[in-house]
């Protein structure tokens, strides 16, 4: 039943190459994660306007990259802008699919934070004289940030798993187009994508280890 | 002045491949939710022993579902397994979100208070009848709302197994779009689909979770 001999010796020789992937992985998802988060502060404060108009797009942000599979996100801007002209990279697609995921998955991480900081600190904050602004950024946002901080480190893990997605667009220079890239040349499917997994894994862990780290050092009264 | 080449035949192939979605769900919650309530059991009752299964549980969070089909794809080949696509779906699925639903059967069953463990044992119930009676019913009403959650990520993530050849929703969709070129309105109808799909399923567990909570 097991006439399959495995050459583990070809897949090691492509570790170099798969590791520059690695690094184009986390790049791109730390580059989702960065603009994700910023998006989904924006996202916050939109839903928490009294103007329906902001509301409602930022509602409507939020449930659609939340209910639908971010194959599909990446999927409408890749094959969908097309329609209009607008052809972008896969890449480009890839990253603005991640980022719409981030950001809708995140809002809700947010709002649930903004609910766990006190509305008397806002209040203070105003009536010292800052302006809605300045109390969002001194004052309201680094406690939300402290609050949401393991939902954000594992929204980061989340997103490095996402970027496995380019693939399918045609991307070919993330870790898994480039394990791909070498499956086609090769036909060691098997090799190739464990060797893969192992370093998805490992990023994974790193993450989560460099968070824990982050975490002990920034939040420590 | 609004033309398309859709035709009723398409939307009827994207209804099926909806079906083969709502189907890969099923097979992958059911066999997602009984390895889930096992291992979540275990976990609960011997968090030392299984420490290892904890470990082995991590491994399939933290590797992309994209990559978890293609190994396993490939090692259906190699060990000569005569099984079909769809099983393959299933399977790694069903690993998959039993991998997320140990964690949440864990934490529902260590919400039960201990006190109230020790007090249905010393009613003279045994250890078994503690778990059917007191146990389990506590922590499905502390899951439900996690597994839920769980349902819908398995219900988004089976547009995965596209990779390996199965003709899901997503998968239909690209099919029809390759056909009359007209990518943004089947996206969009196939995102629809996805959308009433969450909605309806997030609206069933909203109601079983408020009829559940009447008696509390």
């Amino acid at each position: 039943m097991f006439d399959y001999t495995f050459h583990w010796r070809s897949a090691f020789k492509a570790l170099p190459d798969m590791l520059a992937g690695a690094w184009v992985t986390l790049e791109t998802a730390a580059l989702s994660m960065l603009l994700g988060t910023l998006i989904a502060l924006l996202l916050t404060v939109m839903r928490q306007m009294q103007h329906p108009l902001p509301r409602h797009f930022a509602n409507t942000w939020v449930s659609i990259a939340r209910n639908t599979p971010s194959l599909f996100q990446i999927y409408i801007l890749y094959f969908g802008l097309g329609s209009f002209g607008l052809h972008v990279s896969s890449w480009v697609a890839l990253l603005a699919g991640i980022t719409f995921n981030n950001a809708g998955y995140l809002a809700e991480n947010f709002r649930g934070g903004l609910k766990a900081v006190p509305d008397t600190q806002m209040r203070a904050a105003r009536s010292l004289g800052m302006s809605a602004f300045q109390a969002y950024r001194m004052i309201i946002i680094p406690q939300l940030l402290r609050i949401v901080f393991y939902p954000l480190s594992n929204q980061m893990v989340w997103a490095v798993l996402m970027t496995s997605l380019g693939v399918i667009v045609g991307l070919n220079n993330d870790l898994t187009g480039v394990t791909q890239d070498f499956n086609v040349k090769t036909f060691r499917t098997f090799e190739y994508f464990a060797l893969a997994a192992v370093l998805y894994y490992l990023i994974a862990k790193t993450i989560v280890l460099v968070a824990r780290l982050m975490a002990w050092r920034l939040f420590r009264y | 002045m609004f033309e398309t080449s859709l035709t009723s035949n398409d939307l009827l192939f994207l209804l099926k491949g909806a079906w083969v979605t709502l189907e890969l769900t099923v097979g992958a919650m059911l066999i997602g939710t009984l390895a889930g309530v096992l291992f979540g059991l275990l976990r609960a009752t011997l968090p030392r022993a299984t420490l290892p299964l904890a470990w082995v549980l991590d491994v399939f969070r933290s590797v992309p579902l994209l990559i978890q089909f293609v190994l396993f794809n490939a090692l259906k080949s190699i060990a000569g397994l005569d099984i079909s696509a769809f099983a393959v779906g299933c399977i790694v699925l069903g690993v998959y979100a039993a991998s997320f639903c140990t964690e949440i059967v864990r934490s529902g069953v260590l919400a039960v208070p201990a006190n109230l463990r020790r007090a249905a044992r010393s009613l003279g119930m045994s250890y078994w009848q503690d778990l059917r009676h007191i146990v389990l019913p506590i922590a499905t009403r502390v899951a439900f709302p996690g597994w839920l959650n769980l349902v819908l990520s398995v219900m988004k993530d089976t547009a995965l197994v596209m990779w390996i050849g199965i003709v899901e929703l997503l998968r239909a969709s690209q099919t029809i779009v390759t056909r009359i070129q007209e990518p943004l309105l089947v996206l969009c109808i196939a995102g629809l689909i996805y959308y009433v799909m969450s909605l309806v399923v997030a609206r069933l567990g909203a109601r079983l979770e408020k009829r559940w909570q009447e008696n509390d």
